[in-house]
């Protein structure tokens, strides 16, 4: 093996590589220390599909890459010769857009003769916490709400290297999918989540009544912390037609509004359950669908009044990136975890308990 | 030394002296594992050649033909190595390597299968009941294959009688000899000349629909 643990006890210095959906997300920590996160989106080739073409998501980490990695550390004033670990999300994720990154970060930790530490992208959500210089140390256990275009996630997380549990999850559409479908049958352009957002301005939240999703008593028992948008979304479609089809016009404003409240409601009603079922007062945001202003107000409103505590990291690392995969990884090197072995693959499926994906077996001295 | 890398059918890797003297060839004929494999195969070939990182000046790319997800890996892989190292990518044609091939062999057993001089294609399965293929005719001054058509593709059924009636003999091959990949970058690069584009030979586009407007829910 021509891998090797990274040089401790000290702050290592961590370069990781993000291409589980639409942005290429490089990042490098040092320790704690947040030196560059940069993201190059593929966002714009995916408006007119009016969501995230899998395809065209990979062709465009491919090309991202390099240049990426470059302007991080040009950014950081890094050398990449000066790098302790590569870190990777080896998943959840899209399979495709997930192996460009795997290959990648396997032959420059190689090539560098550095370790690999291969990270599932849902802990790194909550590692993104630490980033932030001004917050105090993430207290544990903490709930997670994890919310984006490709997942809603509810973590209690215990420790964020070794113990992180699923609580539940979406059945169907991720949040921020749902916000992309609406705006559709609205006539909003992609991404739905601003354009909802700025429509629903103008609205009143209570105008429609639209279904929760997963919260009569039967799903309650079953499935308390799971989520499920696709029905709302129909209700959203099932009313807008309704009034085309009565030759009335559409109050964009009002669906967008009602709409937004459903899928707010559900997600922080169902968070502070948890956190209320778990006797744990903390709760920490992440995730794109995070830069929704009407989702961290609500939350801490409501939050506040159950006295649980909320944490939002800065929204630049609550969108998928880099800098959240090296701070994991920069977590585990400093809790003495050994590196991950060159034997995994892209999981598109990879559970949250897995941390760390393949870590290496000790090495008898 | 060269180091060379495709991902086009299963995952290749070798180590090649710049004066061609093959140092080590590894690989994997799984068609779907390339991240897999990826990493410890190029691990293996540098140990195997006994050389360490710092001793590959260029990094040879396979740039396809080849179904898209696993090209993409070992393009990338090829980058980030050669970034790790500041060495520059020799971005090579894949179907160019089994030509190379073909075409020594025929020159080292007198051209007994025809290869020398006659125009042959490079085959390979390129999934959906089509097939990618390249056509050649011999090798020039540099030691390099003369491509007389680009990379295309052809509906499996239409191959044979498209390549007959050009007078194309067919060659198939379910493997990318990464050697014969880094010989071609090496030669490539003594006679300065570009073989291939920077850019991923996919011949497809992306599988994609433009939305007709959002599905209607009720009847
Ligand atoms: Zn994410």
């Amino acid at each position: 093996m021509t891998l090797r643990q990274a040089q401790g006890p000290g702050e290592p210095l961590v370069l990781g590589i993000e291409t589980s959906c639409d942005e290429t997300g490089i990042g490098i920590v040092r320790g704690r220390t947040l030196l560059s996160n940069t993201i190059a989106s593929s966002m714009d080739e995916h408006a007119r599909y009016g969501g995230v073409v899998p395809e065209v998501a990979a062709r465009a980490h491919l090309e991202a890459l390099q240049p990426s990695i470059e302007a991080a550390l040009a950014e950081s004033g890094v050398a990449l010769s000066d790098i302790d670990a590569v870190a990777v999300t080896s998943g959840p994720g899209l399979a495709g857009a997930l192996m460009v990154g795997v290959g990648a970060a396997k032959a420059l930790a190689v090539s560098l003769e550095r370790p690999l530490y291969a990270v599932n992208h849902l802990v790194g959500h909550i590692a993104a916490d630490i980033l932030d210089a001004d917050a105090s140390p993430l207290e544990y256990p903490t709930v997670a709400l994890l919310v984006s275009g490709g997942h809603t996630s509810l973590l209690l997380v215990r420790d964020l290297t070794s113990d992180v549990e699923l609580l539940g999850e979406t059945m169907d559409d991720a949040a921020g999918e749902a916000f992309d479908k609406v705006a559709r049958l609205l006539g909003l352009p992609y991404p739905g989540g601003p354009e909802i957002d700025r429509a629903a301005a103008s609205g009143d939240p209570k105008a429609i009544a639209f279904p929760r999703g997963l919260n009569r008593a039967s799903d309650m028992a079953k499935h308390r912390y799971d989520f499920s948008f696709s029905g709302l979304k129909t209700a959203v479609a099932r009313w807008v037609e309704q009034r085309q089809a009565a030759g009335e016009p559409v109050p964009v404003a009002d669906v967008a509004a009602s709409f937004r409240e459903a899928v707010v409601d559900v997600l922080v009603t169902k968070a502070l359950a948890a956190c209320r079922d778990h006797g744990v007062p903390r709760l920490l945001l992440g995730g794109g669908v995070i830069a929704n202003r009407r989702l961290r107000d609500v939350a801490i409103e409501r939050a506040d009044a159950a006295g649980v505590t909320v944490r939002i990291p800065p929204l630049s690392l609550c969108t998928d990136n880099g800098a959240m995969i090296a701070a994991l990884a920069s977590e585990l090197i400093m809790s003495g975890r050994r590196p991950s072995t060159l034997e995994f693959g892209a999981d598109s499926t990879l559970p949250v308990t897995e941390i760390q994906v393949a870590e290496s077996a000790e090495v008898p001295v | 030394m060269i180091l060379g890398i495709d991902t086009s059918l299963g995952t290749a890797v070798a180590v090649v002296e710049p004066d061609g003297v093959v140092r080590a060839q590894v690989e994997s004929t799984d068609s779907r594992g390339h991240a897999e494999v990826i990493g410890l195969l190029i691990e293996r070939a540098l140990a195997e050649a006994s050389v360490r990182p710092s001793d590959i000046a260029h990094v040879a790319s396979g740039m396809g033909p080849g179904p898209f997800t696993g090209l993409r890996v070992g393009i990338a892989a090829a980058r980030a190595f050669a970034l790790g190292r500041g060495i520059p990518v020799i971005p090579v044609a894949s179907h160019d390597a089994v030509a190379l091939e073909l075409l020594l062999h025929a020159a080292l057993t007198g051209g007994r299968d025809n290869t020398e001089d006659a125009a042959f294609a490079v085959v390979t399965d390129a999934r959906r009941r089509e097939f990618a293929y390249t056509v050649y005719r011999g090798i020039d001054d540099d030691g390099l294959p003369v491509r007389t058509a680009e990379p295309a593709l052809a509906p499996r059924d239409d191959l044979d009688g498209l390549l007959a009636s050009a007078g194309v003999l067919r060659r198939d091959t379910e493997r990318i000899p990464a050697a014969m990949l880094a010989l071609a970058a090496g030669r490539a690069l003594a006679a300065d000349r570009t073989m291939a584009s920077a850019d991923a030979l996919y011949l497809r586009s992306p599988d994609v629909t433009l939305p007709t407007g959002p599905k209607r829910v009720t009847a």
